[in-house]
């Protein structure tokens, strides 16, 4: 059985936002079934980075309802919908600069301990997540890059870093915004292997330009224009929809890239 | 940012500990060096200006209306010292209590803004607070100020200034070290994360403005300890303590000494006390002058306060 024909993990209901006066969300009805790999489509400035915002907090919407497993978050502080099981990526690689590779992870694995309190405490209180946090940079392959500035990193190997810190939140549901975006051949297959590795027993919305990467990961996919869903179904049918091929796939079909 | 710095290159451990045995050392030498009420005052600037790093060098948040919790813990701390007959500690860790209570309305309104407006919040609610007191005669003294505040500790004659710096040291001290670890605690990491990229901290789950609430409580607490020693050590409270002068001189103790190198703002204000007692000794009238001068000239060649640019300096040398 398909993950599609499940129940929905998160909804939304007529999602609208407005910048002054424009609308870069509109009307956006989107479910992600439980256990699904749901990918975001669109061309640039379409509006899925903003739906992103709504979905995790960060931006109010103007109108319209968010619903995690039933229970509405319409309005929640980011932290909050974060403690409920949702992690996100940034599209633009947000870390602490001036911190390890390491510390983020720990940060990431404490956050819901809420050990984070204990000003009287020593700061060594963290190193009881270091081992956990080593197995998850092992895991993206940053393994032998703990003790280096986050600053310092190369950009592949933040986006690798973005990722192990959603991961350590041991998120239910997972917001990769771009997370191949800039990345060479082999990261991007390293990327996609570790996302499909990771997304048992989670749902993925997935935001990427990458049209093989879409093929390879999504079971569901929504196509977004100028702030609107175009099209929402199961991968095999959006790929073959008549509206997407001419919007964005073409006749390049299936290549990398097709949606710019 | 010494903070930081400190992972990048590691100092050794003994370096850290050699430096505060000299620090321990110089403090218990300080009465014998300089006028005894001069030492005392250093004390309690030093807390003040810890208190102010904490929020601005470690939450990135710059309070301009501190003197509210220096002063409202002086006059909570004298009250408690004339009414109650309680031993000196008790009456100012009464007063740094009240500041931390004051500080947490303040801060809850505060903390929803940041930079320049967050300065301008503390700084309105630093004015009321003085506005109060100059009204509240009956309580305050208004602009007589709160006369005859005692120096009770289980009867020891402390009239004599020198022998209640003694007395006053380990409860600066004990503040100092509350500051030191709420730095290097994991609320202290959390603060840090949230200064240098918020976005990032709350998606991670940590609700930034509770962090920087608590932090800005327990920053009024600490600069409450250093208000109501200073009380006690003058006897006398004025109107001053609440003068918005009095937040800008914590704030240039810090950017004297060092913004978040905690200790950098001990230094300023040692620098400072010092300076305008030798300037008031010598019978200078135009001291402001003086530290303003100095006070830019750090400003303009040392970027990181003095403290800051000498451990800097120091661990460039220990790296070689
Ligand atoms: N804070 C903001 N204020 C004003 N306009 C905004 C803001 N954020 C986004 N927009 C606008 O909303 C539209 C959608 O932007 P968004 O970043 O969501 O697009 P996107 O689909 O993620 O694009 P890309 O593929 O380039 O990442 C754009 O026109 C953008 O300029
Ligand atoms: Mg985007």
């Amino acid at each position: 059985m398909s993950p599609l024909d499940g129940p929905a993990a998160l909804t939304a209901r007529g999602l609208i936002r407005d910048f002054r006066g424009f609308r870069a969300v509109d009307q956006v009805d989107l479910t992600v079934a439980a256990g699904s790999v749901h990918a975001l489509v669109g061309p640039n400035g379409a509006g899925k980075t903003t739906l992103f915002n709504l979905l995790t907090g960060f931006l109010a919407p103007t109108a319209g309802r968010i619903e995690l497993d039933g229970h509405d978050i319409t309005g929640l502080p980011p932290e909050r919908v974060a403690r409920l099981g949702v992690a996100r990526s940034f599209q633009i690689t947000s870390l602490f600069p001036q911190q390890t590779a390491r510390t983020h992870v720990e940060l990431a694995l404490q956050s819901g301990t809420g050990l984070g309190w204990r000003f009287w405490r020593s700061h060594r209180l963290l190193e009881r997540f270091s081992a956990r946090a080593g197995e998850l940079l092992d895991l993206v392959g940053l393994g032998d890059a703990g003790d280096t500035l986050a600053g310092s990193l190369a950009y592949g190997r933040k986006r690798a870093l973005e990722l192990a810190i959603a991961l350590a939140l041991d998120p239910k549901v997972l917001l990769l915004d771009e997370p191949t975006a800039g990345m060479g051949l082999e990261d991007v297959d390293r990327t996609v292997e570790l996302i499909a590795a990771v997304r048992d027993g989670r749902t993925v919305v997935l935001v990427e330009h990458n049209m093989s990467v879409v093929g390879r990961l999504a079971d569901a996919v929504t196509v977004l224009q100028a702030g609107r869903v175009l099209v929402e179904g199961p991968y095999e049918q959006v790929r073959t929809d008549p509206r997407v091929i001419e919007a964005y796939l073409g006749s390049s079909e299936g290549s990398a890239d097709a949606a710019h | 940012m010494t903070s930081l710095l400190l992972q990048r290159v590691r100092t050794p451990r003994w370096a850290g500990w050699l430096l505060l045995a000299a620090g321990a050392l110089l403090a218990l030498w300080l009465p014998n060096g300089l006028y005894p009420a001069v030492a005392v005052d250093m004390l309690c600037w030093a807390l003040f200006a810890v208190a102010i790093d904490l929020l601005l060098g470690y939450g990135g948040l710059l309070s301009f209306g501190h003197a509210a919790f220096w002063g409202t813990s002086a006059y909570t701390a004298g009250l408690i010292a004339a009414h109650l007959g309680v031993p000196f500690p008790v009456a100012v860790l009464g007063g740094a209590l009240a500041a931390a209570a004051l500080a947490a309305p303040i801060g809850y309104l505060a903390v929803k803004r940041s930079g320049i407006y967050f300065a301008m919040v503390t700084l309105a609610f630093a004015q009321l607070v003085y506005f109060v007191a100059n009204g509240w005669s009956s309580v305050t003294g208004g602009e007589n100020g709160l006369q005859s505040v005692p120096r009770e500790l289980f009867g020891l004659d402390l009239s004599d200034p020198y022998y209640f710096y003694y007395a006053a040291l380990p409860m600066a001290a004990l503040g100092l070290l509350l500051a030191w670890r709420i730095v290097h605690s994991p609320f202290g990491r959390v603060l840090v994360a949230i200064r240098d990229n918020p976005a990032r901290a709350r998606a991670l789950g940590y609700p930034a403005h509770r962090y920087k609430l608590l932090a800005f409580v327990l920053s009024a607490f600490v600069a409450g300890l250093g208000g109501g020693l200073f009380a006690v050590a003058h006897g006398f409270v004025s109107l001053d303590v609440v003068h918005w002068t009095t937040s800008g001189k914590g704030v240039v103790l810090v950017v004297l000494g060092g913004i978040g190198t905690l200790w950098g703002g001990v230094v300023g204000a040692a620098l400072v006390v010092n300076l305008e007692d030798q300037l008031s000794q010598a019978g200078f009238t135009l001291i402001g002058l003086v530290t303003g001068g100095i006070f830019v000239l750090v400003v303009l060649l040392f970027r990181r306060g003095l403290w800051g640019s000498a451990v800097a300096l120091l661990r460039r040398y220990s790296r070689l």
